[in-house]
């Protein structure tokens, strides 16, 4: 299953809220930590996959923030001045500045063209291949279809022209099984789920992108077996705090009673995640990696929590 | 739990405001704060209220009887509060929003004729600039709205917002909307094919552009946005009137957050946003929040002694309770195992209890809604998070 990383490009996605930012960098550090060159790319440039790994915001030129692992913000007219320099020779800065924020105009009112810049930039570095592994901080699960859908808009919309010479190797890097994946991360509730689901079926239909993974993030540990779920049961019942407190000495019921407060809400989150999670893993291709990440009670934000997750990651990617 | 401070009663609430809209990052529990929000004002005051949602989970479009009508808004009958355990002394309304189906009445009702409107309709552009334009969602929803409003059917209307990037976005809408229109750019743009005269300060950008996306394109381009021009002054007027709604001291808002680290950042950056704009925050509402017996000392102790002396209490439950506990192995793992879970739990009510405090002392408007039993799926879910709230009723 570490083919997931032997891959040149991730788009990494889901829902607002369930950690992709942090899944993205966990993957790169990861990556990076087998000996790969990597960079990570933000697509919705917050500098967040810079403030996760807790590191110097980046700007659209990549930056080394762990050895063998770069960060880089995505940037639509940077991205198009890079392009311009590269493909059509237009000369001076001086002359872009004006045609830049004009394109950019026309591709805020006309989509495709800003995610083709996207999307561009990219595959341009995978085609360069000056990185082993390119991991995208990609865009939410409602709008990633449009993102990916992009090079194939294009080629619909615009008959002639440079742009629509230049998606036909795009789409030979997106549509290559081997070489580009998508990973959705989900959390197990109800709305991720959903969504995840839904975004699956769309990548099959509407884009030649393929899903290469699911990570489920802060999945509740199984906190009892079988037989133990029967004593914690009875542990609960009528009269039994009171009967534990007294066994302890010095305790009151109330204080018992909330620690076993505690370990029923671990158990409720558990099964109400784990029925989220069966609904998905029926929903999907049995051969498909679904990666579990534990909920992390520690401090869920930065590096060490990057870290961790990174380290979940592996467990459950082996090799 | 309590609210910290009782912010203002649902009545008040009901009597002094009519749009209440609710914001925050994504997967906190927006959507079904707005609709228990709307729910519990339905329930205690004689109120008409809307709640239009943009996107409910499954079973919560169920209990509100919204799915798949659009933007019609359909009542949720009384026998639903009836099987709640409740009756509601006003009406409860619900309705889905449709960006698709807004923006096709926006052209309809902005273009000069109907011929234009079609024209608009049937260009291939529209599609894709209704369906993924910047911030085309956001302004449809804050449009949609004034529309409710201005036709004066509810008292309160509840209004969901879409999942944002960032706070600013959806505040800024109607304001980025009018600027596009009114730009100098989209003139400049749109001459050559009205006049066929190219202009000199034109011409490098058409070179360069021609080069990129070819001159059929660029075309398409041009003559949406010509056609688009056509609404300039009804666009530009509502969407000045939409920023004014928000505005308006009729018009609050509603911050949702959950006590996680970057929602609670992000919650805090809505509302440093509502600030700057002079926008009324009414409530700032924590969702999902442990209780605040998780961060007790002497349960930690509790904890702590399951833990360290599991075998010795395992071993007097075993002597004095019944056959079920007779295993005395089995029952310290247990005991070890609960003790271990309070401890991770006790870890995140801390860090939340001191996230909340400092929300508190800066806002005195906070509630809390507790980590409930399961998904909210129905209409007495929805009454139980408004209890939390807004309070017991009064």
């Amino acid at each position: 299953m570490s083919g997931l990383l032997d891959r040149k490009l991730l788009f990494v996605t889901g829902k607002g809220g369930v950690g992709k930012t942090t899944v993205a960098a966990a993957l790169g550090l990861l990556a990076s930590e087998r000996g790969k060159r990597v960079l990570v790319c933000e697509v919705d440039p917050k500098g967040d996959v810079a403030g996760a790994l807790e590191a110097e915001a980046s700007g659209f030129v990549p930056r080394e923030v762990a050895p063998g692992l770069f960060v880089m913000e995505m940037d639509t007219e940077a991205s198009l001045r890079e392009y311009l320099r590269l493909n059509l020779r237009v000369p001076t800065v001086g002359r872009i500045g004006p045609v830049a924020r004009a394109f950019d105009f026309v591709a805020s009112a006309a989509p495709g063209v800003r995610e083709i810049l996207t999307v561009g930039k990219l595959c341009y570095e995978v085609r360069e291949g000056r990185y082993d592994l390119v991991v995208v901080d990609a865009a939410t699960t409602g709008t990633i279809v449009g993102q990916l859908a992009a090079p194939v808009g294009i080629n619909e919309l615009v008959k002639v022209g440079a742009v629509r010479s230049q998606t036909r190797w795009m789409l030979d890097i997106l549509d290559d099984r081997a070489t580009t994946g998508v990973c959705i991360v989900t959390t197990p509730e109800e709305m991720p789920v959903n969504e995840a689901m839904d975004l699956a079926a769309r990548l099959e239909s509407e884009t030649g992108v393929h899903l290469a993974a699911l990570v489920a993030n802060r999945v509740m540990p199984e906190l009892f077996s079988r037989s133990e779920q029967e004593v914690f049961d009875a542990l609960s019942g009528a009269g039994r705090p009171a009967s534990l407190a007294s066994a302890l000495g010095d305790a009151g019921d109330a204080a018992v009673s909330a620690v076993l407060d505690a370990a029923e809400l671990a158990v409720r989150i558990r099964r109400s995640g784990a029925a989220h999670l069966e609904r998905l893993r029926d929903a999907l291709d049995r051969s498909l990696p679904l990666l579990y990440v534990p909920y992390l009670f520690g401090r869920a934000h930065g590096v060490r929590a990057v870290r961790r997750v990174a380290e979940s990651l592996a467990e459950e990617l082996g090799g | 739990m309590t609210p910290r401070r009782a912010p203002s009663p649902v009545d008040q609430l009901v009597a002094s405001r009519e749009i209440v809209v609710a914001c925050g990052p994504g997967g906190v529990g927006k959507t079904t704060t707005a609709a228990a929000l709307a729910a519990t004002a339905a329930v205690r005051s004689g109120a008409k209220v809307l709640v239009l949602t943009v996107d409910p989970a499954r079973r919560l479009a169920d209990a509100l009887r919204v799915e798949g009508i659009g933007n019609t808004a359909s009542r949720v009958p009384a026998a639903a509060f009836t099987a709640a355990g409740a009756r509601a002394k006003g009406e409860l309304w619900a309705a889905m929003l449709d960006t698709k189906q807004s923006w096709d009445a926006l052209v309809r009702r902005h273009a000069p004729d109907r011929a234009t409107a079609d024209q608009i309709l049937a260009n291939p552009l529209y599609q894709n600039v209704t369906g993924r334009f910047a911030q085309s969602h956001e302004y449809i929803a804050m449009e949609r709205l004034y529309e409710i409003h201005a036709e004066g059917e509810y008292d309160l209307v509840v209004v969901d917002t879409p999942p944002t990037r960032n706070a600013l976005d959806f505040l800024d809408a109607p304001q980025r909307m009018a600027e596009f229109f009114a730009s100098g750019l989209l003139r400049w743009l749109v001459a050559p094919s009205r006049s066929r005269l190219v202009s000199i300060a034109s011409r490098p950008f058409y070179q360069i552009a021609d080069r990129i996306l070819g001159t059929q394109f660029l075309g398409d381009v041009a003559e949406f946005f010509l056609l688009f021009q056509s609404m300039y002054d009804g666009f530009v007027t509502r969407a000045r009137a939409v920023s004014a709604l928000m505005r308006d001291p009729r018009t609050t808002f509603m911050v949702v957050t959950t006590l996680e680290a970057v929602p609670a950042l992000e919650a805090r950056q809505f509302v440093a946003a509502l600030g700057e704009r002079r926008l009324h925050l009414g409530l700032l509402v924590a969702n999902k929040v442990l209780p605040a017996s998780f961060s007790d000392p002497d349960a930690a102790a509790v904890a702590e002694s399951f833990e360290s002396r599991a075998h010795e209490v395992a071993g007097v439950l075993a002597r004095g309770e019944g056959p079920e506990l007779a295993d005395e192995t089995l029952v310290a793992q247990v005991l070890q195992e609960v003790g271990r879970s309070f401890a991770n739990f006790e870890r995140v009510a801390r860090r939340e209890a001191e996230l909340l405090a400092s929300m508190s002392r800066s806002h005195e408007v906070t509630a809390t809604v507790p980590h409930l039993r399961g998904d909210v799926v129905d209409l007495s879910g929805l009454l139980e998070i408004g209890r939390h709230v807004f309070g017991a009723p009064g």
